[in-house]
Protein backbone atom coordinates (compact mmCIF):
# COMPACT_ATOMS: atom_id res chain seq x y z
CA UNK A 1 0.00 0.00 0.00
CA UNK A 2 1.19 3.46 -0.84
CA UNK A 3 1.85 5.35 2.34
CA UNK A 4 0.35 8.80 2.80
CA UNK A 5 3.77 10.36 3.01
CA UNK A 6 7.11 8.87 2.14
CA UNK A 7 8.54 9.54 5.51
CA UNK A 8 7.91 6.15 7.06
CA UNK A 9 11.02 4.82 8.71
CA UNK A 10 11.16 1.11 9.38
CA UNK A 11 12.16 0.43 12.96
CA UNK A 12 14.64 -2.38 13.37
CA UNK A 13 13.61 -4.80 16.04
CA UNK A 14 16.55 -7.15 16.07
CA UNK A 15 17.16 -9.14 19.20
CA UNK A 16 19.81 -7.46 21.35
CA UNK A 17 23.42 -8.36 20.71
CA UNK A 18 25.55 -9.75 23.52
CA UNK A 19 27.22 -6.38 24.10
CA UNK A 20 23.81 -4.78 24.47
CA UNK A 21 22.52 -7.51 26.70
CA UNK A 22 25.53 -7.14 28.99
CA UNK A 23 23.93 -3.82 29.87
CA UNK A 24 27.01 -2.49 31.60
CA UNK A 25 28.62 -0.85 28.52
CA UNK A 26 25.44 1.12 27.94
CA UNK A 27 25.36 2.21 31.58
CA UNK A 28 28.99 3.21 31.35
CA UNK A 29 28.28 5.30 28.26
CA UNK A 30 25.39 7.01 30.00
CA UNK A 31 27.49 7.76 33.03
CA UNK A 32 30.21 9.33 30.89
CA UNK A 33 27.57 11.60 29.38
CA UNK A 34 26.22 12.73 32.75
CA UNK A 35 29.76 13.22 34.04
CA UNK A 36 30.48 15.49 31.10
CA UNK A 37 27.54 17.62 32.10
CA UNK A 38 29.19 18.40 35.43
CA UNK A 39 31.62 20.71 33.68
CA UNK A 40 29.17 22.37 31.32
CA UNK A 41 28.35 26.03 31.70
CA UNK A 42 25.16 26.47 33.66
CA UNK A 43 22.55 28.66 32.05
CA UNK A 44 21.01 29.72 35.38
CA UNK A 45 21.58 33.30 36.47
CA UNK A 46 21.79 33.96 40.23
CA UNK A 47 18.92 36.42 40.08
CA UNK A 48 19.06 39.05 42.78
CA UNK A 49 22.85 39.34 42.63
CA UNK A 50 23.10 39.23 38.88
CA UNK A 51 20.49 40.61 36.56
CA UNK A 52 19.98 39.84 32.95
CA UNK A 53 20.26 42.94 30.73
CA UNK A 54 16.95 43.93 29.20
CA UNK A 55 16.48 44.49 25.52
CA UNK A 56 16.42 48.16 24.46
CA UNK A 57 12.68 47.96 23.75
CA UNK A 58 11.86 46.54 27.18
CA UNK A 59 8.68 48.02 28.64
CA UNK A 60 8.60 48.15 32.42
CA UNK A 61 6.96 50.32 35.05
CA UNK A 62 5.57 53.71 33.99
CA UNK A 63 7.34 56.87 35.02
CA UNK A 64 5.81 60.34 35.09
CA UNK A 65 8.35 62.68 33.60
CA UNK A 66 9.58 66.11 34.64
CA UNK A 67 11.35 68.66 32.48
CA UNK A 68 14.89 69.87 33.07
CA UNK A 69 13.79 72.37 35.76
CA UNK A 70 11.86 69.70 37.60
CA UNK A 71 8.35 70.69 36.57
CA UNK A 72 5.82 67.97 35.89
CA UNK A 73 5.15 67.53 32.20
CA UNK A 74 1.67 66.08 32.58
CA UNK A 75 -1.21 68.32 31.66
CA UNK A 76 -3.93 65.80 32.52
CA UNK A 77 -5.30 65.69 28.99
CA UNK A 78 -6.44 62.11 29.52
CA UNK A 79 -5.15 60.79 26.20
CA UNK A 80 -3.19 58.07 27.96
CA UNK A 81 -6.27 56.94 29.85
CA UNK A 82 -8.22 56.82 26.57
CA UNK A 83 -5.46 54.92 24.83
CA UNK A 84 -5.08 52.40 27.62
CA UNK A 85 -6.60 49.09 26.46
CA UNK A 86 -6.64 47.72 29.99
CA UNK A 87 -8.25 50.82 31.48
CA UNK A 88 -5.61 50.96 34.14
CA UNK A 89 -5.12 54.72 34.25
CA UNK A 90 -7.25 57.11 36.31
CA UNK A 91 -6.60 60.80 36.69
CA UNK A 92 -8.11 63.99 38.04
CA UNK A 93 -7.15 67.33 36.62
CA UNK A 94 -6.65 70.57 38.51
CA UNK A 95 -5.85 74.14 37.57
CA UNK A 96 -2.43 75.52 38.33
CA UNK A 97 -2.57 78.29 40.94
CA UNK A 98 -0.35 81.34 40.86
CA UNK A 99 3.02 80.57 42.43
CA UNK A 100 2.96 76.93 41.33
CA UNK A 101 4.78 77.57 38.07
CA UNK A 102 7.87 75.89 39.41
CA UNK A 103 5.86 72.70 40.05
CA UNK A 104 3.83 72.23 36.87
CA UNK A 105 4.81 73.12 33.34
CA UNK A 106 1.30 73.58 31.93
CA UNK A 107 -1.65 75.53 33.29
CA UNK A 108 -3.51 72.34 33.96
CA UNK A 109 -2.00 69.45 35.81
CA UNK A 110 -2.91 66.02 37.18
CA UNK A 111 -3.88 66.34 40.83
CA UNK A 112 -4.39 62.61 41.00
CA UNK A 113 -2.77 60.15 38.66
CA UNK A 114 -3.14 56.43 39.36
CA UNK A 115 -2.14 53.34 37.43
CA UNK A 116 -3.44 49.98 38.53
CA UNK A 117 -0.44 47.76 38.01
CA UNK A 118 -2.56 44.63 38.22
CA UNK A 119 -4.53 45.82 35.20
CA UNK A 120 -1.66 47.28 33.23
CA UNK A 121 -0.42 45.07 30.40
CA UNK A 122 2.72 47.16 29.74
CA UNK A 123 1.80 47.69 26.11
CA UNK A 124 3.26 51.19 26.03
CA UNK A 125 0.27 52.79 24.30
CA UNK A 126 0.16 55.49 26.99
CA UNK A 127 3.69 56.48 26.10
CA UNK A 128 2.73 56.66 22.42
CA UNK A 129 -0.44 58.64 23.12
CA UNK A 130 1.18 61.28 25.31
CA UNK A 131 1.64 64.61 23.49
CA UNK A 132 3.74 66.11 26.30
CA UNK A 133 6.34 63.36 26.75
CA UNK A 134 5.00 63.08 30.29
CA UNK A 135 4.83 59.31 30.66
CA UNK A 136 7.17 56.62 29.54
CA UNK A 137 7.91 53.01 30.38
CA UNK A 138 11.09 52.36 32.32
CA UNK A 139 13.38 49.36 32.72
CA UNK A 140 12.11 48.22 36.10
CA UNK A 141 9.26 45.80 36.48
CA UNK A 142 6.51 45.78 39.06
CA UNK A 143 7.77 44.39 42.37
CA UNK A 144 5.75 41.86 44.30
CA UNK A 145 3.58 42.79 47.26
CA UNK A 146 1.25 41.22 49.78
CA UNK A 147 -1.87 43.30 49.13
CA UNK A 148 -3.80 44.17 46.02
CA UNK A 149 -4.27 47.78 47.00
CA UNK A 150 -0.51 48.25 47.08
CA UNK A 151 -0.49 47.77 43.34
CA UNK A 152 -2.47 50.92 42.61
CA UNK A 153 0.42 53.27 42.03
CA UNK A 154 -0.22 56.93 42.67
CA UNK A 155 1.88 59.94 41.77
CA UNK A 156 4.19 59.26 44.73
CA UNK A 157 5.40 56.04 43.16
CA UNK A 158 5.21 57.14 39.56
CA UNK A 159 6.88 60.56 39.51
CA UNK A 160 10.49 60.67 38.46
CA UNK A 161 12.89 62.15 41.09
CA UNK A 162 13.53 65.86 40.88
CA UNK A 163 16.40 66.52 38.41
CA UNK A 164 17.76 69.52 40.33
CA UNK A 165 17.23 68.40 43.92
CA UNK A 166 18.13 64.71 43.47
CA UNK A 167 20.18 64.51 40.26
CA UNK A 168 21.62 61.05 40.99
CA UNK A 169 18.28 59.40 41.56
CA UNK A 170 16.99 61.23 38.49
CA UNK A 171 19.73 59.86 36.27
CA UNK A 172 19.13 56.37 37.62
CA UNK A 173 15.40 56.59 37.00
CA UNK A 174 16.01 57.93 33.53
CA UNK A 175 17.82 54.70 32.63
CA UNK A 176 17.41 53.73 29.01
CA UNK A 177 15.46 56.89 28.21
CA UNK A 178 18.70 58.84 28.32
CA UNK A 179 20.25 56.57 25.73
CA UNK A 180 17.32 56.59 23.33
CA UNK B 1 33.74 -10.04 88.55
CA UNK B 2 31.82 -7.11 87.17
CA UNK B 3 33.95 -4.58 89.00
CA UNK B 4 37.06 -5.85 87.35
CA UNK B 5 36.06 -4.13 84.12
CA UNK B 6 38.59 -1.54 83.16
CA UNK B 7 36.98 1.88 83.56
CA UNK B 8 39.37 3.38 81.05
CA UNK B 9 38.20 0.92 78.44
CA UNK B 10 34.58 1.96 78.93
CA UNK B 11 35.43 5.63 78.61
CA UNK B 12 37.60 4.97 75.60
CA UNK B 13 34.87 3.01 73.85
CA UNK B 14 32.19 5.53 74.77
CA UNK B 15 34.23 8.36 73.28
CA UNK B 16 34.87 6.30 70.18
CA UNK B 17 31.19 5.43 69.82
CA UNK B 18 30.25 9.07 70.22
CA UNK B 19 32.75 10.15 67.58
CA UNK B 20 31.74 7.46 65.11
CA UNK B 21 27.99 7.99 65.51
CA UNK B 22 28.28 11.77 65.37
CA UNK B 23 30.66 11.49 62.46
CA UNK B 24 28.36 9.28 60.46
CA UNK B 25 25.42 11.56 61.24
CA UNK B 26 27.31 14.63 60.05
CA UNK B 27 28.54 12.83 56.95
CA UNK B 28 25.00 11.65 56.21
CA UNK B 29 23.78 15.20 56.69
CA UNK B 30 26.27 16.56 54.23
CA UNK B 31 25.57 13.65 51.92
CA UNK B 32 22.09 15.11 51.46
CA UNK B 33 23.72 18.39 50.52
CA UNK B 34 26.14 16.57 48.25
CA UNK B 35 23.30 14.68 46.66
CA UNK B 36 21.49 17.87 45.77
CA UNK B 37 24.63 19.58 44.54
CA UNK B 38 25.71 16.62 42.42
CA UNK B 39 22.22 16.14 41.04
CA UNK B 40 22.23 19.79 40.09
CA UNK B 41 25.66 19.59 38.52
CA UNK B 42 24.74 16.54 36.45
CA UNK B 43 21.63 18.33 35.22
CA UNK B 44 23.32 21.67 34.46
CA UNK B 45 21.69 23.33 37.46
CA UNK B 46 23.25 25.14 40.39
CA UNK B 47 21.73 23.40 43.37
CA UNK B 48 21.22 24.89 46.83
CA UNK B 49 23.31 28.04 47.17
CA UNK B 50 21.26 30.37 49.36
CA UNK B 51 21.74 29.14 52.95
CA UNK B 52 25.23 30.15 53.95
CA UNK B 53 28.27 30.21 51.65
CA UNK B 54 27.69 27.81 48.73
CA UNK B 55 24.52 26.70 50.50
CA UNK B 56 26.58 24.85 53.09
CA UNK B 57 24.00 25.47 55.83
CA UNK B 58 21.24 23.88 53.74
CA UNK B 59 21.29 20.53 55.61
CA UNK B 60 20.86 22.40 58.91
CA UNK B 61 17.93 24.32 57.48
CA UNK B 62 16.38 21.09 56.18
CA UNK B 63 16.80 19.38 59.54
CA UNK B 64 15.33 22.35 61.37
CA UNK B 65 12.37 22.40 59.02
CA UNK B 66 11.70 18.71 59.59
CA UNK B 67 11.83 19.26 63.36
CA UNK B 68 9.27 22.04 63.27
CA UNK B 69 6.83 20.30 60.95
CA UNK B 70 3.59 19.06 62.40
CA UNK B 71 3.71 15.44 63.36
CA UNK B 72 0.83 13.44 61.95
CA UNK B 73 0.09 9.88 63.03
CA UNK B 74 -2.79 8.45 60.98
CA UNK B 75 -5.89 7.35 62.96
CA UNK B 76 -5.93 3.84 61.57
CA UNK B 77 -2.26 3.16 62.04
CA UNK B 78 -0.96 1.04 64.86
CA UNK B 79 0.85 3.70 66.79
CA UNK B 80 3.57 1.70 68.48
CA UNK B 81 4.73 0.11 65.25
CA UNK B 82 4.37 3.41 63.45
CA UNK B 83 6.96 4.93 65.75
CA UNK B 84 9.06 1.77 65.89
CA UNK B 85 9.53 1.75 62.09
CA UNK B 86 11.74 4.81 61.64
CA UNK B 87 13.52 4.12 64.93
CA UNK B 88 14.47 0.66 63.69
CA UNK B 89 15.63 2.06 60.38
CA UNK B 90 17.87 4.57 62.13
CA UNK B 91 19.13 2.08 64.72
CA UNK B 92 20.17 -0.57 62.25
CA UNK B 93 21.73 2.05 60.00
CA UNK B 94 24.01 3.27 62.78
CA UNK B 95 24.73 -0.14 64.36
CA UNK B 96 26.79 -1.39 61.43
CA UNK B 97 29.55 1.11 62.05
CA UNK B 98 30.51 -0.73 65.27
CA UNK B 99 32.78 -3.28 63.64
CA UNK B 100 34.42 -1.09 61.03
CA UNK B 101 38.16 -0.56 61.58
CA UNK B 102 38.56 3.18 61.05
CA UNK B 103 42.31 3.22 61.46
CA UNK B 104 45.29 1.60 63.08
CA UNK B 105 45.96 1.58 66.81
CA UNK B 106 46.84 4.90 68.40
CA UNK B 107 48.75 5.45 71.62
CA UNK B 108 47.13 7.98 73.97
CA UNK B 109 47.32 8.42 77.76
CA UNK B 110 49.43 5.26 78.13
CA UNK B 111 46.79 3.22 76.36
CA UNK B 112 46.72 1.48 73.01
CA UNK B 113 43.44 2.57 71.52
CA UNK B 114 42.19 0.59 68.58
CA UNK B 115 40.11 2.72 66.23
CA UNK B 116 37.46 0.04 66.03
CA UNK B 117 34.54 0.03 68.43
CA UNK B 118 34.16 -3.73 68.65
CA UNK B 119 36.76 -6.08 67.29
CA UNK B 120 34.38 -8.91 66.50
CA UNK B 121 36.16 -11.81 64.85
CA UNK B 122 33.08 -12.51 62.70
CA UNK B 123 32.81 -8.88 61.59
CA UNK B 124 31.46 -9.66 58.14
CA UNK B 125 28.70 -11.85 59.52
CA UNK B 126 27.75 -9.12 62.00
CA UNK B 127 27.54 -6.57 59.18
CA UNK B 128 25.36 -8.96 57.22
CA UNK B 129 23.07 -9.61 60.11
CA UNK B 130 22.53 -5.93 60.86
CA UNK B 131 22.17 -4.89 57.24
CA UNK B 132 19.44 -7.43 56.59
CA UNK B 133 17.66 -6.17 59.69
CA UNK B 134 17.59 -2.74 58.08
CA UNK B 135 14.61 -3.71 55.97
CA UNK B 136 12.55 -4.36 59.10
CA UNK B 137 12.33 -0.64 59.74
CA UNK B 138 10.85 -0.16 56.29
CA UNK B 139 8.53 -3.16 56.56
CA UNK B 140 7.23 -2.30 60.02
CA UNK B 141 6.72 1.32 59.08
CA UNK B 142 4.90 0.48 55.88
CA UNK B 143 2.71 -2.10 57.60
CA UNK B 144 1.86 0.20 60.48
CA UNK B 145 0.85 3.01 58.12
CA UNK B 146 -2.24 1.04 57.08
CA UNK B 147 -1.95 2.41 53.58
CA UNK B 148 -1.98 0.40 50.36
CA UNK B 149 0.86 2.30 48.76
CA UNK B 150 2.99 2.07 51.86
CA UNK B 151 2.42 -1.65 52.12
CA UNK B 152 3.28 -2.07 48.45
CA UNK B 153 6.53 -0.22 49.01
CA UNK B 154 7.33 -2.30 52.06
CA UNK B 155 6.66 -5.55 50.22
CA UNK B 156 8.86 -4.45 47.37
CA UNK B 157 11.64 -3.53 49.76
CA UNK B 158 11.38 -6.90 51.49
CA UNK B 159 11.43 -8.99 48.33
CA UNK B 160 14.22 -6.88 46.89
CA UNK B 161 16.40 -7.33 49.95
CA UNK B 162 15.77 -11.07 50.01
CA UNK B 163 16.68 -11.45 46.34
CA UNK B 164 19.82 -9.37 46.49
CA UNK B 165 21.07 -10.54 49.85
CA UNK B 166 21.68 -13.99 48.36
CA UNK B 167 23.89 -12.76 45.56
CA UNK B 168 25.67 -10.43 47.96
CA UNK B 169 26.35 -13.26 50.39
CA UNK B 170 27.62 -15.60 47.72
CA UNK B 171 29.90 -12.95 46.25
CA UNK B 172 31.30 -12.42 49.74
CA UNK B 173 31.94 -16.13 50.21
CA UNK B 174 34.41 -15.93 47.34
CA UNK B 175 36.10 -13.02 49.07
CA UNK B 176 36.27 -14.87 52.35
CA UNK B 177 37.78 -17.84 50.54
CA UNK B 178 40.55 -15.58 49.24
CA UNK B 179 41.24 -13.88 52.55
CA UNK B 180 40.51 -16.80 54.82
CA UNK B 181 39.20 -14.30 57.37
CA UNK B 182 35.91 -13.03 58.77
CA UNK B 183 37.61 -10.38 60.87
CA UNK B 184 37.42 -6.98 59.18
CA UNK B 185 40.59 -5.72 60.85
CA UNK B 186 42.54 -8.77 59.71
CA UNK B 187 41.20 -8.32 56.17
CA UNK B 188 42.48 -4.77 56.14
CA UNK B 189 45.87 -5.79 57.52
CA UNK B 190 46.16 -8.46 54.83
CA UNK B 191 45.44 -5.89 52.15
CA UNK B 192 47.96 -3.54 53.71
CA UNK B 193 50.68 -6.14 53.28
CA UNK B 194 49.58 -7.53 49.95
CA UNK B 195 47.29 -6.29 47.21
CA UNK B 196 43.81 -4.93 47.54
CA UNK B 197 41.10 -7.53 47.23
CA UNK B 198 39.61 -5.83 44.18
CA UNK B 199 42.49 -7.34 42.18
CA UNK B 200 41.54 -10.87 43.21
CA UNK B 201 37.79 -10.39 43.12
CA UNK B 202 36.75 -7.91 40.41
CA UNK B 203 33.57 -9.78 39.51
CA UNK B 204 32.78 -10.32 43.16
CA UNK B 205 33.14 -6.58 43.73
CA UNK B 206 30.83 -5.77 40.82
CA UNK B 207 28.16 -8.09 42.18
CA UNK B 208 28.63 -6.72 45.68
CA UNK B 209 28.37 -3.16 44.38
CA UNK B 210 25.12 -3.81 42.50
CA UNK B 211 23.67 -5.59 45.52
CA UNK B 212 24.75 -2.73 47.77
CA UNK B 213 22.71 -0.38 45.60
CA UNK B 214 19.72 -2.67 46.04
CA UNK B 215 20.24 -3.05 49.79
CA UNK B 216 20.39 0.70 50.27
CA UNK B 217 17.17 1.14 48.30
CA UNK B 218 19.02 3.57 46.09
CA UNK B 219 18.18 4.34 42.48
CA UNK B 220 18.12 2.49 40.12
CA UNK B 221 16.66 0.04 42.66
CA UNK B 222 14.55 2.47 44.68
CA UNK B 223 11.33 0.61 43.99
CA UNK B 224 10.33 0.80 47.64
CA UNK B 225 9.73 4.52 47.38
CA UNK B 226 9.11 4.82 43.62
CA UNK B 227 7.40 8.19 43.95
CA UNK B 228 5.94 8.06 40.45
CA UNK B 229 4.11 4.80 41.17
CA UNK B 230 3.61 4.61 44.93
CA UNK B 231 3.34 8.28 45.95
CA UNK B 232 6.16 8.01 48.49
CA UNK B 233 6.29 4.25 48.96
CA UNK B 234 6.86 3.08 52.49
CA UNK B 235 7.05 6.58 53.97
CA UNK B 236 3.86 7.93 52.37
CA UNK B 237 2.14 8.47 55.73
CA UNK B 238 5.17 9.77 57.55
CA UNK B 239 5.79 13.40 58.37
CA UNK B 240 8.07 15.57 60.43
CA UNK B 241 11.16 14.04 62.01
CA UNK B 242 9.96 10.47 61.50
CA UNK B 243 10.14 11.05 57.78
CA UNK B 244 13.46 12.70 58.41
CA UNK B 245 14.71 9.55 60.14
CA UNK B 246 13.74 7.43 57.15
CA UNK B 247 15.43 9.72 54.67
CA UNK B 248 18.42 10.10 56.93
CA UNK B 249 18.86 6.37 57.49
CA UNK B 250 19.08 5.96 53.72
CA UNK B 251 22.09 8.24 53.66
CA UNK B 252 23.68 6.60 56.67
CA UNK B 253 23.19 3.24 54.99
CA UNK B 254 24.89 4.58 51.92
CA UNK B 255 27.79 5.85 54.02
CA UNK B 256 28.14 2.55 55.86
CA UNK B 257 27.99 0.42 52.74
CA UNK B 258 30.63 2.67 51.19
CA UNK B 259 32.79 2.06 54.25
CA UNK B 260 32.22 -1.68 54.04
CA UNK B 261 33.06 -1.75 50.34
CA UNK B 262 36.24 0.25 50.91
CA UNK B 263 37.19 -2.04 53.77
CA UNK B 264 36.54 -5.30 51.98
CA UNK B 265 37.76 -4.51 48.50
CA UNK B 266 39.80 -1.31 48.55
CA UNK B 267 42.13 -1.83 51.46
CA UNK B 268 40.15 -0.02 54.15
CA UNK B 269 42.39 2.54 55.81
CA UNK B 270 45.37 1.41 53.78
CA UNK B 271 47.08 4.33 52.04
CA UNK B 272 47.91 3.21 48.50
CA UNK B 273 51.57 3.10 47.37
CA UNK B 274 52.80 4.00 50.85
CA UNK B 275 54.59 1.72 53.22
CA UNK B 276 52.67 2.10 56.47
CA UNK B 277 55.57 1.06 58.67
CA UNK B 278 57.94 3.68 57.24
CA UNK B 279 55.24 6.29 57.55
CA UNK B 280 54.62 5.37 61.18
CA UNK B 281 58.33 5.68 61.91
CA UNK B 282 58.69 9.05 60.27
CA UNK B 283 55.61 10.93 61.47
CA UNK B 284 54.41 8.74 64.34
CA UNK B 285 50.80 9.06 65.46
CA UNK B 286 49.85 11.34 62.59
CA UNK B 287 50.03 8.36 60.26
CA UNK B 288 46.83 7.07 61.85
CA UNK B 289 45.08 10.34 61.08
CA UNK B 290 46.23 10.04 57.49
CA UNK B 291 44.83 6.52 57.40
CA UNK B 292 41.44 7.65 58.64
CA UNK B 293 41.44 10.45 56.09
CA UNK B 294 42.37 7.97 53.39
CA UNK B 295 39.46 5.73 54.31
CA UNK B 296 37.13 8.72 54.30
CA UNK B 297 38.40 9.75 50.87
CA UNK B 298 37.59 6.34 49.52
CA UNK B 299 34.18 6.55 51.14
CA UNK B 300 33.48 9.95 49.65
CA UNK B 301 34.44 8.54 46.27
CA UNK B 302 31.95 5.73 46.70
CA UNK B 303 29.22 8.09 47.87
CA UNK B 304 29.85 10.22 44.81
CA UNK B 305 29.55 7.09 42.70
CA UNK B 306 26.25 6.20 44.36
CA UNK B 307 24.88 9.63 43.51
CA UNK B 308 26.33 9.67 40.04
CA UNK B 309 24.55 6.40 39.28
CA UNK B 310 21.33 7.63 40.80
CA UNK B 311 21.18 10.65 38.52
CA UNK B 312 22.10 8.66 35.43
CA UNK B 313 20.14 5.44 35.36
CA UNK B 314 16.34 5.27 35.38
CA UNK B 315 14.52 3.03 37.84
CA UNK B 316 14.23 -0.66 37.09
CA UNK B 317 10.83 -2.20 36.52
CA UNK B 318 9.86 -4.73 39.16
CA UNK B 319 10.18 -7.78 36.88
CA UNK B 320 13.51 -6.51 35.55
CA UNK B 321 14.72 -6.19 39.11
CA UNK B 322 13.77 -9.77 39.89
CA UNK B 323 15.27 -11.01 36.62
CA UNK B 324 18.53 -9.27 37.33
CA UNK B 325 18.65 -10.54 40.88
CA UNK B 326 17.72 -14.16 40.39
CA UNK B 327 18.72 -14.95 36.83
CA UNK B 328 21.87 -12.91 36.46
CA UNK B 329 23.50 -11.97 39.74
CA UNK B 330 23.01 -15.22 41.66
CA UNK B 331 24.33 -17.47 38.84
CA UNK B 332 27.21 -15.05 38.30
CA UNK B 333 28.03 -15.05 41.99
CA UNK B 334 27.90 -18.84 42.04
CA UNK B 335 30.23 -19.07 39.05
CA UNK B 336 32.54 -16.57 40.68
CA UNK B 337 32.57 -18.61 43.87
CA UNK B 338 33.26 -21.88 42.05
CA UNK B 339 35.98 -20.33 39.93
CA UNK B 340 37.64 -18.79 42.98
CA UNK B 341 37.49 -22.12 44.75
CA UNK B 342 38.93 -23.90 41.71
CA UNK B 343 41.80 -21.45 41.37
CA UNK B 344 42.59 -21.64 45.08
CA UNK B 345 42.57 -25.41 44.91
CA UNK B 346 44.82 -25.34 41.85
CA UNK B 347 47.30 -23.01 43.54
CA UNK B 348 47.07 -25.26 46.57
CA UNK B 349 46.83 -22.39 48.97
Amino acid sequence: MQALTNRIKQVERKPLSIMERLYLPAIFKGMIITFGHMFKKRPTINYPEKKRPFSPVFRGLQVLNRDAEGRENCTACGLCAVACPAEAITMEAAERKAGEENLYREEKYAAKYEINMLRCIFCGLCEEACPKDAIYLSETFAPSDYQRKQFIYSKDELLIPHPVNEPEAYQKALGNKAKK
Amino acid sequence: MLLAIDLGLIIEKLVLILIVVMGSLVIAMYATYGERKIAAALQDRRGPNRAGPFGLLQPLADGLKLFFKEEIIPDFSSKFLFILGPSMAMLTAIMTSAVVPWGDTVHFFDRDISLQIANVDVGILYVFGVVSMGVYGIMIGSWASNNKFSLMGGLRAASQIISYELAMGISLIALIMVTGQLDLKEIVLQQQKGNWNIIYQPLGFLIFLICAFAECNRAPFDLAEAESELIGGYHTEYSSMKLGFYLFSEYINMFISSVIMSTLFFGGYDIPFVNEQHLQESIGQWAVLLQVLCLLTKVVGFIFFFMWVRWTIPRFRYDQLMNLGWKVLIPLALINMLATGGVLLFLNK
